[in-house]
């Protein structure tokens, strides 16, 4: 065992833990986080998607220890003073989900996106989401919320 | 996975020392590979050795006529490299390409090339750009270091520190990928430089990346895709598996090369 901390949403997070802790249950069982899903458990599938120091990676295939002393955002960091982030409004309002299940990593991932190119075009948003499965919507509704925070958000 | 001692040095020289002192020790780089691997049960560590957060093994540099990138440069700081971009778009083009944003955040070029998956994209690029791997120990030639599927020259205790890749004059890598795992079936990267012509095929072969002498002295004659549109492969020593056959695979090589050399342009 040994001590992990790094900053969890602004807040500092620290948990004793063995070293082949995966940083995604770090995230849900230490600090009861469970925003953050596993779906496939084998870095397809993407419900997993936190950000790392402001890079989107797979938390299921990160340990807790190699994001010591980093800043790690989550979905339930995304929303500033109760106000959904234009990310979650515009898969609302598009209504971007179904099942709800790949939704958080869904959303983690657009906001990297909409980070690294602001300027998005529909090929581009398919293409990125190559790393998130939804298995309900078929994309579609995911694209145009995408599309519409990008547009938002300029 | 099973219990390991976790360490992450800060230098390249407390990684070195910290790999002698070990058991049986594996490096971790950004981890893509090794954690799925070590997830499955597949390997069983003494100790790993995270050398992601060393500094100085984090760089690109573009210096005379060849760009120089640290073993831990991530594949979305290369593909997004300006440098990369003007004097080797194949090489950024590629990075761009591997697994999915997540995966170009955290996998790294040394951590891709010392696993050597037979199917992996930067051994394409290592060996049709004749890349010169530096190691803690040495320099190998990337002729020299990718020796069979998973294995490589490097020896126990030695670390990549950076790859150097020369300026190609022309260079182009094209995958045709698997549908579900987008893993290359078949990837070619086809160069021309002060080397001379380089085909390099990744995903095919049963010992992993290979050049293709045929089709080099086809194209060092005629630089088109036609030139190469003939020249079928055996599919002896190809992968066969669900996903295709030897056969279908050694014809995906043709056709692979000749979009790359189309690309090139």
């Amino acid at each position: 065992m040994s001590v992990v901390a790094m900053t969890v949403n602004g807040k500092p997070a620290s948990a004793d833990v063995e070293p082949r802790t995966l940083l995604v249950q770090f995230i849900r069982e230490q600090l009861g986080l469970t925003g953050t899903h596993v779906g496939c458990d084998t870095s397809q599938c993407g419900a997993c998607v936190v950000h790392v120091d402001g890079r989107a990676v797979k938390s299921c295939t990160m340990l807790a220890a190699q994001a010591e002393g980093a800043e790690v955002l989550t979905i339930e960091g995304l929303a500033a003073n109760g106000d959904l982030h234009p990310v979650q409004k515009a898969f609302r309002e598009h209504h971007g989900l179904q099942c709800g299940f790949c939704t958080p990593g869904m959303i983690m991932t657009a906001v990297d996106l909409i980070r690294r190119k602001p300027e998005l075009d529909e090929e581009t948003v398919r293409d990125e989401l190559e790393g998130n499965i939804c298995r309900c919507t078929g994309y579609h509704n995911i694209v145009k919320a995408i599309l519409a925070a990008s547009q938002e958000m300029r | 996975m099973y219990q390991f001692n976790y360490e992450r040095p800060k230098t390249l020289a407390d990684a070195e020392s910290l790999l002698g002192k070990a058991d049986d020790p594996k490096i971790l780089a950004g981890g893509q590979t090794l954690i799925p691997t070590l997830k499955q049960r597949l390997a069983m560590p003494s100790d790993v050795i995270d050398i992601g957060g060393i500094k100085e093994l984090d760089f690109i540099r573009a210096e005379g006529d060849a760009v120089m990138i640290g073993a831990a440069t991530r594949h979305a700081t290369v593909s997004a490299s300006p440098d990369v971009q003007k004097h080797n778009p194949a090489l950024a083009a590629l990075a761009g390409g591997i697994g999915d944003p997540a995966v170009r955040h955290m996998g790294t070029l040394g951590g891709s090339i010392a696993n050597n998956d037979p199917a992996a994209d930067y051994p394409a690029a290592c060996l049709g750009l004749d890349a010169k791997i530096h190691t803690t120990k040495r320099l190998i030639e990337a002729d020299e270091f990718f020796t069979g599927m998973f294995e490589t020259a490097l020896q126990d205790g030695e670390i990549i520190k950076e790859v150097t890749f020369p300026h190609p004059e022309k260079a182009a890598y094209m995958k045709f990928r698997n549908p579900a795992s987008r893993y290359a079936m078949v990837g070619v990267f086809v160069s021309k430089g002060p080397w001379g012509v380089r085909v390099a095929v990744t995903g095919a072969g049963q010992n992993g990346v290979f050049r293709v002498a045929e089709m080099e002295e086809a194209l060092a004659k005629n630089w088109s895709p036609d030139a190469v549109a003939n020249i079928k492969l055996p599919a002896k020593g190809i992968n066969s598996d669900l996903h295709g056959s030897a056969e279908y695979r050694a014809h995906l090589v043709t056709v692979m090369a000749k979009r790359a050399v189309a690309a090139a342009g």
